[in-house]
């Protein structure tokens, strides 16, 4: 038996997300003492995947099929599927994001496996199987315990801690798979794509900035991104700026927006509202930079700066280039 | 054209979340509940779609009678009628089998969902359905357009969109800038009350997924605040104190 996680790739990479996936089932297969085995979809070398083995895995399964190299969560799904039946697999986990649920929910009606998501610390195994949950954007927390046969694990980012020093340096043997693929699954053509290439995924980002209508307007955001850049930062922003279509709506970030867990998380003119911080608070550390004291941010933040963003942003600017 | 619109019932995004019954039940006292808000965008669309093509458009929401509130909101929104399938869910494949099979009844050409429900935010449903009813789903997709029976779909994608064509049916989980929030006129609200509410009984589902108990986050320790005329310090305490940088 085995311990199934599925990895996303990015640009032939295993995304630090899905690194972290591998180490938490390695983590759940030490408990159960079945295999961390990984599957892999899309186009990358053997390399880029044996290193999967340094988080625990014994092996790789690569679909490599050319008809797999655009995500699609329908066929993926299939593969998924079908990888847990070859492998003898019980528990599956992947890492939350939009396609790890789209294959988790299709994965989970194919072999009738009970399904969470939004997982956020390693299940406690003794005689049931149980998990803890982020509910209600992040307000609150739930147990529940899984019943069915086979289970699929949604886990949230930093769930679990990886210590790049600890990381051990045992390859994981590749092997091709060749799961069977299903018209039925390529019938959507794919018009076009835009990926926003030089920005960095705000999912992905240890570091966020991000700015509300205290921003005043889109030409005032040059002081906002000197510091993203400064600190290797994604930029974000509150629904309003996207509304008002001052900044991109994929930028847009809590309770209807994305949800983020960076380590640092710095918002600039946010007032803090109930619905913004939904999307924020599993962050680790939150600046707050606002000119009212009052503003209901600072109850949420670690760092707080009463003040006008315009003048406190060169400045920080200015000391993280001399980092 | 025939679609459906499956909304949650959920605690309004302002409301204080705590737990009674030795933290095994939610505490509805003074909880204000919505349509979930990512439901409520694909309404607001589902409604544009259905006055374009001349279709027809029902809501159905697995849950009980506290709904019913809401599902009055979305027929007095322009949904024609409503479906409540009388149940207290307990998971997103309870909720899933409950939906799919009203679907498998009425041959749906559109299905539209939120992105995710509020309260557990499992971004599940979509998927479940599609591959119970043996077609594709995608989210979240915030732009849509129906044309001689497919779809066009602007979609998020990790770092950027994708634009997809792909044929009815379909299962599509919605979010903004699908569409505007729509608010009920008096007209709407008049005709809401004589609209066809049905209620119809669950099937079975086998238990996969049992909720067991409920707890609050740690609270968050004092904000230290740094003088504005200082905030060059704060790049070395998020270096050395909190250890971020
Ligand atoms: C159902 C629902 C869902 C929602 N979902 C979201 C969501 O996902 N994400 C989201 O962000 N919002 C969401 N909202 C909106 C939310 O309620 C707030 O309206 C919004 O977050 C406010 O955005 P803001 O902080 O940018 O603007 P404001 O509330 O206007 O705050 C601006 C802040 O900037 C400060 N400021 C002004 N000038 C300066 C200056 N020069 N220097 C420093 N500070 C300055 C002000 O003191 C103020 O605190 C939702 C609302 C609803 C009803
Ligand atoms: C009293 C009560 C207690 C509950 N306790 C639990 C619990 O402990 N654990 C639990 O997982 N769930 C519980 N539920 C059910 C919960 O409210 C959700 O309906 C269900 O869990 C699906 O949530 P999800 O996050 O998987 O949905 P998602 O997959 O995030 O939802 C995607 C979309 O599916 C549609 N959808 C979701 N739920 C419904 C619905 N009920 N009717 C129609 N369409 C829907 C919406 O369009 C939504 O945007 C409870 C419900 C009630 C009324």
């Amino acid at each position: 038996m085995s311990v199934l996680i599925y990895v996303e790739l990015d640009n032939g990479s295993i995304k630090k997300t899905s690194l972290e996936a591998v180490a938490y089932g390695a983590k759940v297969a030490e408990k159960t003492g079945d295999k961390a085995v990984v599957l892999a979809i899309g186009r990358a070398d053997a390399t880029a995947l044996e290193i999967a083995g340094n988080y625990g895995a014994s092996k790789v399964l690569h679909a490599a099929d050319d008809k797999l190299s655009h995500e699609n969560s329908l066929a993926y799904a299939d593969a998924l599927a079908q990888a847990a039946e070859q492998e003898g697999s019980k528990i599956i986990i992947l890492s939350k994001s939009g396609l790890g649920d789209a294959m988790a929910a299709r994965a989970a009606a194919k072999l009738k496996a009970g399904v969470v998501s939004n997982v956020t610390a390693l299940p406690e195994i003794n005689g049931s199987f149980k998990v803890t949950r982020g509910i209600f954007t992040g307000k609150a927390f739930a147990t529940t315990e899984l019943k069915s046969d086979i289970k699929i694990l949604v886990i949230k980012k930093n769930v679990i801690e990886i210590n790049e020093d600890d990381v051990a340096s045992a390859n994981a043997v590749v092997e091709t798979f060749s799961p069977q693929l299903r018209d039925a699954d390529f019938q959507a053509s794919v018009v076009n794509v835009e990926k926003a290439s030089s920005e960095l995924s705000l999912t992905e980002a240890r570091i966020i900035v991000s700015g509300g209508r205290g921003m005043k307007g889109p030409e005032h955001w040059q002081p906002l991104v000197d510091l993203a850049r400064a600190l290797g930062a994604a930029t974000g922003c509150s629904k309003p700026v996207s509304d008002l279509d001052w900044r991109p709506h994929h930028e847009h970030i809590g309770q209807t927006g994305i949800k983020v867990a960076p380590n640092l998380y710095i918002a600039c003119g946010i007032s803090g509202a109930i619905q913004h911080l939904a999307g924020v608070n599993g962050s680790k550390c939150i600046v707050v930079i606002n000119k009212d004291p009052e503003a209901p941010f600072f109850k949420a933040a670690d760092y707080g700066i009463v003040g006008d963003v315009f003048e406190i942003l060169p400045k920080l600017t200015e000391a993280a280039k001399n980092l | 054209m025939k679609i459906l619109v499956c909304i949650s019932n959920v605690p309004d995004t302002t409301a204080k979340i705590t737990f009674t019954d030795n933290d095994t039940r939610l505490n509805k006292n003074g909880v204000q509940y919505i349509i979930g808000p990512y439901d409520d965008y694909a309404l607001a669309r589902g409604v544009e779609l259905k006055d374009q093509t001349g279709g027809t458009l029902t809501v159905l929401h697995v849950g009980e009678a506290e709904a019913d509130p809401q599902i009055r909101k979305a027929l007095a929104i322009g949904a024609d009628d409503a479906i409540r399938v009388n149940a207290d869910p307990l998971d997103s494949y309870f909720v899933a089998v409950q939906i799919a099979n009203v679907a498998k009844q009425n041959n749906y050409d559109l299905i539209l969902m939120g992105r995710e429900s509020i309260d557990y935010n499992s971004g599940v449903v979509h998927g479940l359905v599609a591959e119970m009813l043996g077609i594709a789903s995608y989210s979240p997709v915030m732009k849509l357009d129906i044309a001689d029976g497919s779809a066009t779909i602007s979609r998020e994608i990790d770092g950027g969109k994708e634009i997809l064509k792909a044929p009815l049916p379909l299962v599509l989980g919605c979010q903004e800038p699908i569409a505007e929030w729509k608010i009920p006129n008096m007209r709407g609200i008049m005709t809401a009350r004589t609209k066809p509410l049905t209620v119809v009984e669950p099937v079975s589902v086998d238990e996969l997924t049992v909720p067991e108990k409920y707890f609050l986050p740690a609270p968050k320790g004092a904000c230290k605040m740094i003088p504005a005329s200082e905030a060059a310090t704060l790049i070395r305490l998020l270096q050395t104190e909190a250890k971020v940088l």
